[in-house]
């Protein structure tokens, strides 16, 4: 197995390279003074990428399809928040619709 | 700080403590899972507060306990965490005005931060949100990772209790309001359909940034249907 010290320069890494990521954005937009329709632009990114961030992470796992249970539990909590119902009920229902689910033995 | 928790109400901060509550859980399994690898005691605090990145850090710790070459499991965590350079020019102006706020903030960018933020109406419930969710995750992470790591096996199926359901649908709950707009619910079809069916062929963390594509589709259709927004005078 991989030695401390390579375990901790390799954690030092990764921190510095997310950080840089997490960064750059904030920096960069001191500098410049975007126009409000790539304000908006940018903003529809972020939303873009949430989204496929859901469709991925309820679909996929290790490059595989993860069963129904996941995205059974995610599709339920999606409905309810479409209907307006209260944030905490939707995660708690996405999460026993999952866990039912695998109880009665659904993958 | 004080005007943070101030313009803060009581239901956007019952929603948040909800989603830090779950994120302790994961993070108390992702404690265990590590140390139960095999892995020292030290790794899964020291990655918490350092990345601070749920995916990553799972990622991370998967291919080094399985003999992986920890230049690998770099180069892993950096493809899922690279996500995060789109979100800062998205929401860069919500961490505040200060260099210490833009550090600061910076560390706590996730995807629940960012998500919270977005789904709100004007700057200072914006940045409120932001803080809120980005400062109590990172609390509860880090406190469920310290717990695991002791506890060694207590929670390591948060499975079985469905939390890998609820994180998406937390998220797919605080897009929901942006996307009752036609244009951007277009773009998030488009690049979500782009992410799926590029993920068996691209490593974990491309196929998401794949997804902007669907930005640059509406942003075509746009300019073809004449341009929707207002143009700025030149």
């Amino acid at each position: 197995m991989t030695g401390a010290a390579a375990l901790i320069v390799a954690t030092v890494v990764l921190a510095a390279g997310t950080f840089a990521f997490r960064f750059a954005g904030p920096i960069l937009r001191e500098r410049v003074e975007l126009s409000p329709r790539v304000e908006q632009l940018l903003a529809v990114a972020a939303v873009v990428l949430l989204a496929a961030l859901v469709g991925t992470s309820a679909l996929v796992e290790d490059q595989e399809f993860v069963g129904f249970a996941r995205p059974a539990g995610v599709a339920v909590g999606g409905v309810l928040a479409w209907r307006k119902v209260p944030f905490v009920v939707v995660v708690v229902a996405a999460a026993g619709t999952a866990a039912v689910l695998r109880m009665l033995g659904v993958p | 700080m004080r005007s943070i928790w101030r313009t803060l109400d009581r239901a956007l901060a019952r929603d948040i403590a909800l989603v830090c509550a779950a994120g302790a859980v994961v993070g108390a399994s992702f404690g265990a899972i590590t140390v139960s690898a095999g892995l020292p005691l030290w790794l899964p605090m020291l990655l918490s507060v350092l990345v601070f990145a749920g995916a990553a850090q799972f990622m991370f710790v998967g291919i080094v306990a399985s003999g992986g070459n920890p230049v690998a499991a770099v180069v892993a965590g950096l493809l899922l965490n690279a996500r995060h350079l789109p979100f800062g020019f998205a929401i860069g102006d919500v961490l505040g005005g200060s260099r210490a706020r833009r550090l600061v903030g910076s560390h706590l960018m996730i995807d629940e931060s960012v998500a919270f933020a977005l789904a709100q109406e004007g700057t200072e419930r914006r940045r409120s949100a932001y803080w809120a969710c980005g400062v109590g995750l990172f609390v509860c992470w880090n406190i469920g990772v310290v717990a695991g790591a002791f506890a060694g096996t207590a929670v390591n199926d948060t499975d079985a209790l469905g939390l890998d359901a609820a994180f998406p649908a937390v998220l797919l709950a605080l897009i929901l309001p942006s996307l009752r707009d036609a244009a951007t619910r277009r773009a998030a079809l488009i690049g979500t359909a782009i992410a799926l069916l590029s993920t068996p062929f691209l490593p974990a963390g491309l196929p998401v940034l794949m997804a902007l594509i669907g930005v640059l589709v509406m942003l075509l259709g746009r300019d073809q249907a004449g341009s929707r927004l207002p143009e700025r005078a030149p």
